[in-house]
């Protein structure tokens, strides 16, 4: 599990964090939703250290302050972590196959065989069997998310973070995402954290859901909760078609 | 202000220049990004530096012999100068500074591309240096192969000379070698392999740091390319009379 508290982080005279905290526990997929500009990759990336915060802590499995540590400790603990990225940051010069290798190659022991079957076998769970000499560019935007993902799963991670997993997909192909992520996360008992502006996510996978509205933590809960929310910043957000919200109207009748 | 961000860019630099210099996590695939690396750089820019080096040679030898007029002068001088200028000028100077347009661009866009769609991120999240994965290969592929291509295309130089001299009857071959021989200074060769090194490691680091820190997109990776070449072109010539300075 991650446990953030109070983080903070300016940029300049410019305050992007205003003290969020917040509990990701382990086996469930917890979702950062607020409009764009309302820090949730600042948070995202200062929880994975890629921005070190101006204050606050980000605790690690309940003993290790990530924020705090040096660079050697904090590279242990990044070895534990998987993240699917926005713009997938696939390694354009690299096969499907060789990036997910990637991480294997550096970090573990295995033989080569051992390896590839890993690498196969990561493959057929995002459902992209045979696609190993594929490059990216070859791929559509779905298959690369979901090689993004089969990369961030090859080394067993702790932790999963995936920032915004579903732009530029369609909806179906942004289902088939989310119901990925979520499998993923209750079969290997991964800590998740996903950025995300999709409705269906937030319905659909939300098992903890955080809504930041500019720099701050407005609203907390679960899917089962966003129709019953009051907080109007949510609201105005989460329902913000004409459609939504008449199915919001209707549920508070009922 | 100027020289504020002069310091501000030469400490971030640094910076880099000593998180790039580590101990790989893993030899063995460092070892595979270094021959990539020097197959990119080294072998990648054989094409351009032949085709640069024998029209050089060429020219120097024709426009050296037009000015020498005299039927006082010996025309095995010409040899002399040919070969001379380009040991300590022409090969390792001119030649780095048509590999900073090449090597130096490459570098930093690719690097600059690699920032901009979070591979540099990736890497890190993975707990890999990517300081130190992507940019030390680089840095010593392009200080150990330039100064060898560098001596190709020297040869090459004098050698194209002394035939295009012979051919178009400027300078006989014998006279041309003559002259090259007789006012040979060994030392030169040493230089000019010191520049070549010297060079090498500006093209690849300055063009590595200006591609590593991108920020923005396609238009700043097209900015930090051309920033690469100026300012390796820039310190190529600053070091190159620091060199002359203190070496000769």
């Amino acid at each position: 599990m991650i446990e953030i508290n109070e983080v903070r982080k300016s940029f300049g005279d410019r305050e992007v964090l205003k003290g969020i905290s917040g509990m990701f526990e382990r086996g469930k997929t917890s979702l950062i939703i607020g409009a764009s500009g309302s820090g949730k990759t600042v948070l995202m990336k200062c929880m994975v250290g890629l921005i070190t915060p101006t204050s606050g802590s980000i605790i690690y499995n309940k003993t290790v302050d990530f924020a705090s540590l040096e660079d050697k400790a904090k590279k242990e603990i990044r070895q534990e972590i998987g993240m699917l990225f926005q713009g997938t940051a696939l390694f354009d010069s690299m096969s499907v196959e060789a990036n997910i290798l990637f991480p294997l190659n550096m970090f573990s022991k295995m033989s080569t065989k051992e390896k590839l079957a890993r690498v196969n076998f990561c493959l057929e769970r995002v459902n992209l069997k045979g696609t190993n000499k594929l490059h990216p560019s070859e791929l559509s935007g779905g298959m690369k998310k979901r090689v993004g993902i089969a990369r961030a799963i090859v080394l067993n991670p702790k932790y999963l973070f995936c920032d915004e997993p579903n732009s530029g997909l369609d909806p179906q192909t942004s289902i088939l995402i989310d119901e990925l992520i979520h499998e993923i996360t209750e079969e290997y008992n991964i800590t998740t954290v996903v950025n995300t502006h999709d409705m269906n996510s937030v319905l659909g996978i939300g098992d903890y859901i955080i809504f930041m509205y500019q720099g701050v933590k407005c609203w907390e809960g679960n899917r089962h909760e966003v129709f019953a929310s009051t907080n109007k910043e949510m609201n105005d957000f989460i329902f913000a078609s004409k459609f939504l919200k008449e199915i919001k109207q209707n549920s508070s009748e009922r | 202000m100027l020289s504020v961000r002069f310091f501000e860019h030469f400490g971030k630099y640094l910076f880099l220049m000593k998180k790039s210099f580590v101990r790989p996590e893993k030899m063995s695939i460092y070892w595979k990004e270094l021959m990539r690396q020097m197959i990119e750089i080294g072998i990648g820019s054989v094409g351009i530096v032949i085709i640069f080096s024998v029209f050089l040679g060429a020219v120097l030898t024709v426009q050296t012999a037009y000015q020498f007029t005299s039927p006082l002068l010996s025309k095995s001088i010409i040899g002399s100068i040919v070969t001379n200028s380009t040991i300590i000028e022409m090969a390792p100077t001119v030649t780095c500074l048509i590999l900073a347009g090449k090597i130096g661009s490459s570098i930093a866009s690719e690097l600059g591309t690699m920032r901009i769609s979070e591979q540099i991120d990736a890497l890190e999240i993975m707990g890999i240096n990517s300081a130190a994965y992507l940019v030390l290969p680089k840095v010593i592929a392009a200080t150990f192969t330039i100064p060898l291509i560098i001596i190709i295309g020297g040869f090459l130089q004098v050698l194209s000379g002394m035939v295009v001299g012979h051919v178009s009857n400027v300078v006989s071959s014998t006279e041309f070698m003559q002259g090259s021989v007789q006012y040979f200074i060994p030392f030169t060769i040493t230089f000019a392999i010191i520049k070549a090194t010297t060079f090498g490691f500006i093209i690849s680091s300055v063009s590595a740091y200006l591609g590593y820190y991108t920020t923005g997109g396609a238009l700043q990776v097209g900015n930090s390319a051309t920033r690469s070449v100026v300012a390796s072109c820039i310190l190529i010539l600053i070091f190159d009379y620091v060199l002359a300075e203190i070496m000769l």
